[in-house]
């Protein structure tokens, strides 16, 4: 077939309209909408005492004001625990409006809803809500701690106690010829896509049916959540995710309040509701990622191989738990990395905190997972005077193991198998990418400039691809255009052209006439959602399999017209034609019309599908089994994960006037398996680096005590602009996933996991201290390095000639 | 009605075309741009002026549009992302040299930034003089105010050299 676009840097399709202004946004719909606004708490953790809207109702252009009590039904019950799990043992949920407390600064308490957002903030402003402060726990020590409680009846703030373990690490630890400890932390940060959240309703009274436009990762859960908390039958819900100007995981969450409250309204009110999330609420009110604390302690041999390995990790995940304990699970599953680890156990205490819900941000608990082992890699190095890279050499899963069995049980409920992998592969040729044994070479060089260099790598594990399923529908029509539709949602990965790449490959078709369309519950309302590096993995087989199922039913019906064997048949550039015979052949289109046999010839195509112009009246017009239409719907159902893999470096120069830490180098090596579009997949790497290098350097979030968010805006919180992030290299391996039927794995999380990781140990490298923070600042470092207390690395001594071991 | 309520006409050149809007004097730009006459290309991703994705031209400089206020465009001209394609006069539109790299650069990802660095960077290479080898520092300059969550950066800087290279072969 010469329709092979498997695999090329198609240019993307949805470019068309988006550099030219005609993307639909949220916000870009309905411009006559009623607008909502909120009324947030100010408070980390109080007691509603009162709410008093006297002062807003006589701003001209008020419409509505919605408090708790307001709420009825299923909406006055606590929000869903989305992923329920038997360690999630003290799971708490919000309202969709506050009843009686406040547990992190944003809760929403009242829903204003005006003539214009303008006139709504008005109002909200107006509106009195008096409260009784209550004590404050913000961040994991002091959650840990639990000298105040977050919800009054879990006194230790300890919402899940996650554990697996592979072995009896104790015994294990104590026969090992070496061990070392350590405990360090990671900081929060956010997915903070350019686009904030937002949702449009309309209800039509009429016909009494409701359509939500969501600015979501996840529009057929959006609808069922909307259908069962407004007591709406399924079908009279429509959810559509317009163009989404990026998610990386907060979209995925479902439904934020607004998601429900916004419907609600435009029901009660028979009017079009709208509501566009502004930075701030943003900042305060969606939801962040990533702080834990991690206590590791590893045993290891002489060569630097483990033994054993007991990692006790507490997480912060705000106030509640929405999303369950996807993130510590993820953390817990995926610390291991490409290691082979004999005896492993986790803990992860997941626990309350009066922020914001954390829930899975790119990564969703990698970079953590990531961080973890690496530095334990780093501190064995250190240890044992060895290279940083041969010591995670030693301890690769190799090629000829797989499929390799972690014996760990993934966010998925299945098994952790790594499906196929090349990791020594990866470490080789991440070496030759940054020229890992260049790096004395440069070191000598910058110091004679006045700087430190140091470099530092990460190698690391992600599941991708996690089930429970996608579905796809390719239909041919008589025009010959070709609509393809999946239930998952985009954010700008561009699934509208590599999905058409793929029906393009699969039927024989030009792709300039395959129609993309993602995350219309009106055109397919079965599907999962985007998160976990999955749309390529889940949509894509799905949408590759309801192709083959089209081809097999265009081959059947285009061998009943010439009269020859399907297995003779081939379809390329939309012709079905006999294979090495050219000339006999039928267009596509035409198959689309025969597949339909008709009574009525609405146009010249369908005159050729009516009664008297087909002649065979030995047999049904439409066979038995079979069914009118050229088009398959089809789903792939996973039975575990796919496992990609990738290894970076980062060379750091340091000035030792400012503490600035530069990359001046930056590698990247990573294997998802086959790949439909690499442009595609490249950007997703480019994209995900920079947020990797954010993480370690720039973004955090940084609360005070009392649980106010100091930089909820672009001005203090620090998301990095082109001069902040790094030139990339790239290198690639394919090791096709033997799971599924296009031999792919996902590659959207890929590369934020391992920069803190890596940036870390190259400045540990660089300095010759501990670095056991991660993000870190200039101003951190230079408290580290002139802190007497701050711990000096093996090396460093080794390197001044003080060291024991020197 | 309070003051920030007080309705005045604007008249202004949008993208080469006169037009007029009534709006409270407190409206900003963007919104103006946006709900008041409809072109939703332009787009709002902090509305403190540090995104940089709601830049326009107004009399052919680049502006933030969160940071401006409708009234303050009153006869003045004003060029959205909408605006950057001209007419072929033949029903279809030439894209801007920008814009075609942009695309052939994978320079966008989910697009919401897009409008503003295209207008920012489409007014930096028409200010200068394309006859000149585009230096590092100018594609820094010129891509350095915008935030960009999606593409890191990387791609969008190819697409200025890329654009760059199609204006001076233009001539
Ligand atoms: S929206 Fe104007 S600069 Fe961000
Ligand atoms: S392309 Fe999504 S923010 Fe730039």
């Amino acid at each position: 077939m010469t329709t092979k676009l498997f695999g090329e840097p198609v240019r993307r399709r949805e470019d068309a309209r988006l550099i030219v202004g005609k993307g639909r946004y949220l916000d870009d719909i309905g411009h006559s909408a009623l607008a909502a606004a909120f009324v947030r708490s100010p408070h980390a953790h109080a007691r509603i005492t009162d709410i008093d809207v006297e002062g807003a109702l006589d701003v001209e252009g008020l419409v509505a004001i919605y408090t708790y009590e307001d709420l009825h039904g299923a909406m006055a019950e606590p929000l869903p625990v989305l992923i329920p799990h038997p360690q999630l043992t003290a799971a708490r949920t919000g309202h969709p409006l506050a009843n009686g407390e406040v547990n992190h600064v944003g809760e929403a308490v009242v829903m204003v809803v005006a003539t214009d957002r303008y006139i709504a903030e008005d109002a909200a402003e107006r509106i009195v809500v008096s409260y009784e402060e209550l004590p404050v726990v913000v961040g994991v020590d002091a959650a840990r701690e639990a000298a105040h409680a977050v919800h009054d009846e879990i006194p230790d703030n300890v919402g899940a106690r996650h554990h697996q373990e592979t072995g009896d690490v104790e015994p294990a630890l104590a026969a090992s010829p070496h061990t070392l400890s350590f405990t360090q932390y990671i900081e929060r940060s956010a997915s903070m896509p350019m686009e904030g959240k937002g949702v449009h309703a309309r209800w039509d009274a009429d016909d009494r049916s409701l359509r939500v436009y969501s600015s979501t990762q996840a529009s057929t859960s959006v609808r069922a959540a909307i259908a069962a908390k407004l007591e709406l039958s399924l079908e009279k819900v429509e959810v559509v995710a317009p163009d989404v100007g990026g998610g990386f995981g907060v979209k995925i969450v479902h439904p934020w309040p607004e998601e429900l409250l916004v419907p609600m309204a435009a029901i009660a009110l028979g009017q079009e509701v709208k509501w566009s999330e502004d930075r701030r609420e943003h900042f305060i009110s969606s939801a962040h990622e990533r702080q834990q604390r991690q206590d590791v302690t590893v045993g290891y041999d002489d060569d630097g191989r483990i033994t054993a390995l007991d990692v006790h990790v507490w997480h912060d995940h705000g106030a509640y738990t929405p999303y369950g304990i996807i993130v510590p699970i993820i953390t817990a599953t995926q610390l291991v990395g490409p290691y082979v680890i004999p005896v492993y156990r986790v803990i992860v205490e997941s626990v309350y905190t009066n922020t914001v819900i954390v829930t899975p941000y790119r990564g969703a608990g990698r970079p953590q997972a990531c961080y973890a082992m690496e530095r334990t890699m780093d501190r064995i190095a250190d240890a044992l005077d060895l290279d940083r890279a041969v010591v995670r050499e030693r301890n690769l899963i190799q090629p000829s193991q797989f499929p390799y069995d972690q014996h760990l049980t993934f966010q998925d409920g299945r098994p952790v198998i790594y499906d196929s992998g090349d990791y020594p592969g990866l470490l080789d040729k991440l070496r030759a990418l940054v020229d890992w044994s260049s790096v004395e070479d440069l070191r000598a060089q910058a110091a004679a400039r006045g700087k430190l260099l140091g470099i530092g790598m990460a190698l690391y594990v992600e599941g991708t691809g996690p089930g429970p399923y996608e579905g796809g529908h390719v239909q041919v029509l008589g025009s010959g255009k070709v609509l393809v539709a999946t239930g998952l949602t985009s954010q700008g990965q561009g699934h509208e052209t590599s999905f058409a790449q793929i029906v393009a490959s699969e039927l024989g078709v030009p792709i300039e006439d395959v129609e993309v369309t993602t995350g219309d519950t009106r055109r397919f309302p079965y599907a999962v959602g985007t998160f976990a590096s999955r749309a390529a993995v889940m949509s894509g087989n799905a949408i590759a399999l309801a192709a083959r199922g089209v081809r097999e039913k265009a081959l059947r019906i285009a061998a009943d017209v010439l009269e020859v064997d399907p297995g003779d048949l081939e379809i390329d550039e939309g012709l079905v034609q006999v294979k090495g015979v050219p000339g006999t052949s039928i267009p596509l289109r035409t198959v689309a019309v025969l597949s339909n046999p008709l009574r009525y010839a609405f146009d010249e195509a369908a005159k050729q599908a009516t009664q008297f112009t087909t002649h065979d009246d030995t047999r049904p017009p439409v066979a038995e089994g079979d069914a009118p239409g050229l088009e398959h719907r089809d789903y792939y159902s996973p039975i575990r994960s796919t496992f990609a893999s990738g290894a970076h470096a980062a060379v750091v120069e340091i000035d030792t006037q400012t503490w600035e830490i530069d990359v001046v180098k930056y590698a990247v090596v990573h294997d998802c398996g086959n790949v439909v579009n690499p442009m595609i997949v490249e950007g997703q790497v480019h994209g995900g680096v920079a947020q990797g290098v954010a993480g370690a350097l720039y973004e955090r979030m940084a609360y005070d005590k009392d649980g106010q968010l100091q930089n909820a805006s672009f001005m203090d919180f620090l998301m990095p602009y082109a001069s902040e992030v790094p030139d990339i290299d790239i290198d690639h391996q394919q090791t096709p996933s033997p799971l599924n039927p296009l031999g792919i794995k996902g590659a959207g999380e890929a590369g934020v996991i391992p920069g803190t990781a890596a940036i870390a140990s190259a400045i540990e490298d660089a300095v010759g201290r501990r670095i056991a923070a991660m993000p870190i600042s200039p101003t951190e470092l230079y408290d580290l390095m002139r802190n007497d207390d701050t711990e000096l690395t093996e090396a460093h001594r080794r390197r001044s000639g003080t060291g024991a071991m020197a | 009605m309070t003051n920030v309520d007080i309705e005045r006409t604007v008249t202004v050149t949008v993208n080469g075309v006169p037009r007029e809007a009534t709006v409270p004097v407190r409206r900003l730009l963007s919104d103006a741009l946006r709900h008041d006459l409809g072109l939703t290309g332009t787009h709002v991703g902090c509305e403190h002026g540090v995104c940089g994705a709601c830049t326009v031209l107004v009399d052919g400089d680049p502006v933030r549009s969160c940071l401006m206020l409708a009234v303050q465009v009153d006869g003045r001209s004003v060029t959205t992302v909408e605006g950057l394609a001209r007419d072929d006069n033949r029903g279809g539109q030439v894209l801007h040299p920008v814009q075609e790299a942009f695309r052939e650069c994978h320079a966008l990802q989910c697009g919401f930034c897009t409008p503003g660095f295209l207008i920012t960077i489409a007014a930096g290479l028409e200010k200068r003089d394309n006859t000149v080898e585009l230096t590092e520092e100018e594609v820094d300059d010129m891509v350095g105010g915008n935030l960009c969550r999606c593409t890191g950066y990387a791609n969008i800087k190819k697409a200025v050299h890329h654009a760059a290279a199609t204006m001076r072969d233009a001539g």
